[in-house]
């Protein structure tokens, strides 16, 4: 009886949020929150990316590294130069990067495998030539010594200084699937989104792992909207100021270690539940890579940055706490409404689309 | 057959018989004595001091620089390779191979006053200008570690080439340039049987970030030694083999079969230029220590197995270089237009420094344990310093002499040492022409632990080590001059004295981690994960038997290419397997993994296609702790 009110409050709660103005019929009664404002300039192939289909993009210093359908490019002193299989990159199309920011060596996770891209050299690690867990590697993120990888059979770790390779899969972690979506590392845990098995938690001081689901089960229903992750299928996980934050395609999940808070479209300002790419700022803030543009939010607000789905025009909203949705008047936007992954630079943004990569330059407001 | 070393010494000076050669000779030990065995040599800044790094016992010598005096000897740990001094000369560090230790030592009280750990197989270390950090080139784990020179705790490791092992300090500080002893891994599998020219590198790390921020191409090149700077910093010098591998070791002339090199670079020669150190009839087997004097009109360079110094004029060198189109590495009359002396000098020559002043240079000869101080505007030693050690001559010395030469082949060209260096492997494949142009390509070997596991070569036709190193090493690798009979038992007794290195993936007490104990069982088992007993020719550890991993017997392994000769393969040795690749008889699988993913579809190499990857992992494992 208690869950059944529970679940009619929660839908009527739902109906009332759904009930807010749309875009364009607002009459605003207090001041717009200021959300950040960019000028975005968009590569694709007219301009230097060897393919249009950006993947993944890195900020490394000033050189930002893009993986692509066609090789993974690298843009340095304002020109584009591409790393293709001739060059020993694994697989042409590179989906994951990640930087060692203690040896400066990126790391590329590609459809055939991972490369490591060190002073220009690429050496490359398959499952026939190491002891990577499978060829396919969606994810990588490097901690200290240790190189996390998420792949379509499972999880796994190479050891740099002892060049071990350790696998981990249904047989010895709690994950039910083995599609390993993404990986987050830091010095203290680790979190693998799974894609049908939730959040995977790896300790880094006891060596042991835990597990996140949806308590809603593997339906599409959420009802229970705070009580655990919004769902099992989960697309990306970033981990920052001990907070998770987990993105699936039906919604997002923040979570602080004690409380979960999700995000739904019908309840904030995402412009879709089908989130590819989650980006942790801090504890309060993120970034959302959706079928439907690009999200920020900032704890409170909202601010929503694509091409119009309509027409292609530049579109910005902005939401505010209050569910009012705002729209700003701007000249540029992402190079495409599919976000695909998102990196920071000081105050920029990188955003990897579908049809090209964007650099969302900063404005001073 | 196994022949105690008593019984070969004694076979061979019956052998010896009327042979000149041996006379005075036959009563050598065979004890392993401890030479000094100089490997480098290092002044102070104040040029008072001469710092000589004994490998053979295990310490620094310290000689007074006008007199050659030892003043002070300091142990260090086993088999030091390499040392350089901090910028103020206060602090004098020595990497110790086999210890995988950093000894720091006070060069005002003259002692170790720490001992740091560092990566696997310290090879070469140098300090920053700021004297805030340590960069150590690690030969096994084919890295740079970067430690606080303070305190010797690791900040990081960067990527080097595979077989890290020299390091520089630009004459600026601003970069460290790192070589490497074995060429890099094929970056892409290119046939069946993977066999492409070797690439090496110069590893470029920014000092002052400690990153790598360049790798400059060595194509050819398996083997890279020691780099030297001019000092305006605008030309650089490093030190190579070219071994020609990919065409078959039909003949040693014009250099069929290696070429001695040194690559030049930096903005006097405005890219990388690679330029022959041979003649056409003659050949500087093994170049390993280069320097250029103060002024920039020499550079030197010693060949360790022809124990010669060459000279080369800069201007000259420059001149051709940019009056001619490259490449000129196939034109061994190239040299005649810039080498301008080669100097006799010692056995086994390696490292040289130069007086401030350039006048004078010095040489450890590192077998047999002397310095050559040469006068370098007449190019002639001036004097030959014999350092403190054993007065006789061990058969392994003399074996180990006779491994380094060049002397016993065609117009000098090559040494056992060039395939096996440093007593080791090269880590590339051959084709060598008793089985016929273009069959039976061979993977090269590591020597270490060769003792008691014959018959030799792969397709086991050699019983013994005196067979594989004498006619056959005669007639097919040297051609020009065979070994006396007491020579060829040294050189036996030699390589059966050549201990595995220490296995760096065995934790202290020879436990196994939970992954290598899951791979041990692998290794061991009988029954597969059916539950059907493994055929006994199936099991790892059947083939795979005692010490040294081998039954020392014959098998079909379904590994046959077609460019191979019919017959059956011997179980190759397990020893220090996880350093030795390429693997199988032709070097056809990259990595221990290939063995298994793409070499063995019909379990006939082991019943491996039952396990999962986990399991497989784990066998690997297992293996690296052999």
């Amino acid at each position: 009886m208690k869950k059944l009110c529970t679940l009619v409050l929660l839908l009527v709660a739902g109906t009332v949020v759904m009930a807010a103005p749309a875009p364009g019929n607002v009459t605003r009664t207090s001041a717009l929150p200021k959300m950040p404002r960019f000028r975005f300039e968009n590569f694709t192939t007219a301009n230097g990316l060897p393919n249009d289909h950006v993947y993944a993009v890195l900020v490394d210093g000033n050189r930002i590294w893009a993986g692509t359908d066609n090789g993974l490019a690298v843009y340095e002193n304002h020109a584009w130069k591409t790393y293709t299989t001739k060059d020993g990159l694994a697989h042409r199309a590179v989906i994951s990067l990640a930087l060692d920011k203690n040896t400066g060596d990126v790391w590329a996770g590609t459809m055939g495998g991972l490369s490591r891209i060190s002073g220009g050299r690429i050496d490359s690690f398959t499952q026939l030539n190491s002891g990577l867990s499978n060829d396919v590697v969606y994810g990588v993120s490097v901690e200290g010594e240790n190189v996390w990888v998420a792949t379509a059979a499972g999880a796994c770790r190479l050891n740099l200084h002892s060049n071990q390779w350790s696998l981990y899969n249904e047989r010895n972690t709690p994950m039910f699937e083995i599609w390993s979506y993404s990986v987050s590392a830091t010095p203290t845990k680790v979190y693998y989104g799974i894609w049908g098995s939730g959040v995977l938690e790896y300790d880094q001081k006891t060596g042991k792992w835990d597990k996140y689901d949806d308590p809603d089960g593997e339906t599409e229903m959420v009802l229970f909207k705070d009580q655990g992750l919004i769902h099992e299928i989960v697309t990306s996980v970033s981990y920052v100021d001990n907070v998770l934050w987990a993105a699936t395609y039906f919604g997002d999940s923040h979570y602080d270690g004690r409380y979960w808070h999700n995000f739904l479209k019908k309840d904030s300002g995402l412009p879709s539940n089908f989130t590819n790419v989650v980006k942790g700022v801090d504890a309060k803030r993120a970034w959302f890579g959706t079928d439907k543009g690009l999200a920020y939010y900032d704890g409170v607000n909202w601010a929503v940055y694509t091409p119009s789905l309509k027409d292609g025009k530049p579109e910005m909203t902005v939401r505010d706490a209050d569910g009012t949705v705002t729209p700003v008047a701007v000249t540029t936007a992402p190079a495409h409404n599919y976000i695909l992954n998102i990196d920071f630079q000081g105050d920029d943004i990188w955003v990897a689309t579908a049809k090209g990569l964007s650099h969302g330059i900063r404005e001073k407001q | 057959m196994n022949l105690p070393l008593a019984a070969m010494v004694l076979i061979a000076v019956a052998l010896c018989g009327a042979n000149t050669a041996c006379e005075g000779e036959e009563h050598r030990t065979v004890e392993n004595v401890p030479y000094a065995s100089p490997l480098e040599v290092l002044f102070s800044p104040d040029g008072a001091r001469l710092y000589v790094l004994c490998q053979g016992s295990d310490e620094i010598r310290v000689l007074d620089a006008a007199s050659y005096a030892v003043t002070a000897k300091i142990a260090v740990g086993h088999i030091p390779r390499g040392f350089s001094l901090s910028p103020d000369g206060a602090t004098l560090f020595v990497t110790n191979t086999w210890d995988d230790t950093l000894s720091v030592i006070d060069t005002k009280a003259l002692k170790v006053t720490a001992t740091w750990p560092v990566g696997a197989e310290p090879s070469s270390v140098v300090e920053d200008r700021a004297g805030t950090r340590l960069f150590v080139a690690n030969r096994i784990s084919n890295d740079v570690v970067v430690l606080d020179a303070a305190t010797g705790v690791e900040e990081k490791r960067l990527l080097a080439g595979r077989g890290s092992s020299y390091l520089t300090l630009s004459p600026d500080g601003s970069r460290i340039y790192a070589t490497h002893v074995y060429p890099n891994p094929d970056a892409q599998r290119t046939g069946i049987e993977n066999r492409t020219p070797p690439e090496s590198e110069i590893t470029v790390i920014d000092a002052g970030r400690a990153v790598v921020v360049d790798r400059m191409p060595l194509h050819h090149i398996a083997g890279v030694f020691h780099v030297a700077f001019s000092s305006d910093g605008r030309l650089g010098v490093v030190a190579e083999y070219h071994p020609k591998n990919m065409i078959p070791l039909a003949h040693l002339e014009h250099g069929g079969a290696f070429e001695d090199t040194i690559t030049v670079f930096g903005a006097d020669v405005g890219g990388t230029v690679e330029v022959p150190l041979d003649e056409l009839e003659r050949y500087v087997s093994q170049p390993f220590g280069v320097a250029i004097s103060p002024d920039k009109s020499r550079i030197y360079v010693t060949s360790g197995g022809s124990e010669t110094v060459t000279v080369i004029d800069v201007p000259r060198l420059m001149r051709f270089i940019h009056a001619h189109p490259a490449p000129f590495v196939q034109d061994l009359s190239a040299s005649a237009n810039y080498v301008v002396a080669r100097i006799a000098v010692g056995l086994n020559p390696r490292g040289l420094t130069l007086t401030r002043d350039g006048r004078t240079l010095l040489v450890a000869n590192r077998l047999d344990d002397s310095i050559s101080v040469i006068d370098t505007r007449t190019n002639q030693v001036k004097t030959t310093v014999k350092l403190e050690g054993p007065k006789t001559i061990s058969a392994i010395r003399h074996g180990e002499q006779t491994f380094y030469t060049a002397r016993y082949s065609f117009q000098g060209e090559i040494g056992c040492a060039n395939c096996h260096i440093d007593s080791t492997f090269d880590g590339i494949t051959w084709n060598l022409e008793p089985d016929g142009f273009g069959r039976n390509i061979v993977d090269n070997k590591l020597l270490e632990g060769v003792k008691d596991t014959e018959p030799y070569k792969w397709t086991g036709t050699n019983p013994n080590i005196p067979t594989e190193c004498g006619p056959r090493t005669e007639k097919y690798f040297w051609r020009s001059e065979n070994y006396d009979n007491l020579t060829l038992a040294d050189l036996t007794i030699y390589l059966r004295s050549l201990d595995p290195r220490p296995s760096r993936w065995k934790l202290a007490g020879y436990q196994l981690t939970p992954a290598q104990e899951r791979g041990k069982a692998l290794f061991e088992r009988a029954v597969d994960k059916f539950k059907k007993t493994i055929p006994e020719l199936n099991r790892c550890a059947y083939c795979h038997s005692g010490p040294k991993g081998t039954n020392q017997k014959l098998f079909d392994v379904g590994t046959h290419k077609a460019n191979d000769n019919a017959g059956l393969l011997k179980s190759a040795p397990l020893t220090s397997i996880a350093l030795t690749a390429p693997y199988l008889h032709d070097g056809s699988a990259r990595t221990l993994e290939e063995i298994w993913t793409v070499y063995n579809p019909d379990d006939k190499h082991g019943r491996t296609n039952d396990l999962t990857k986990d399991e497989l992992n784990d066998l690997i494992e297992y293996l690296r702790t052999r």
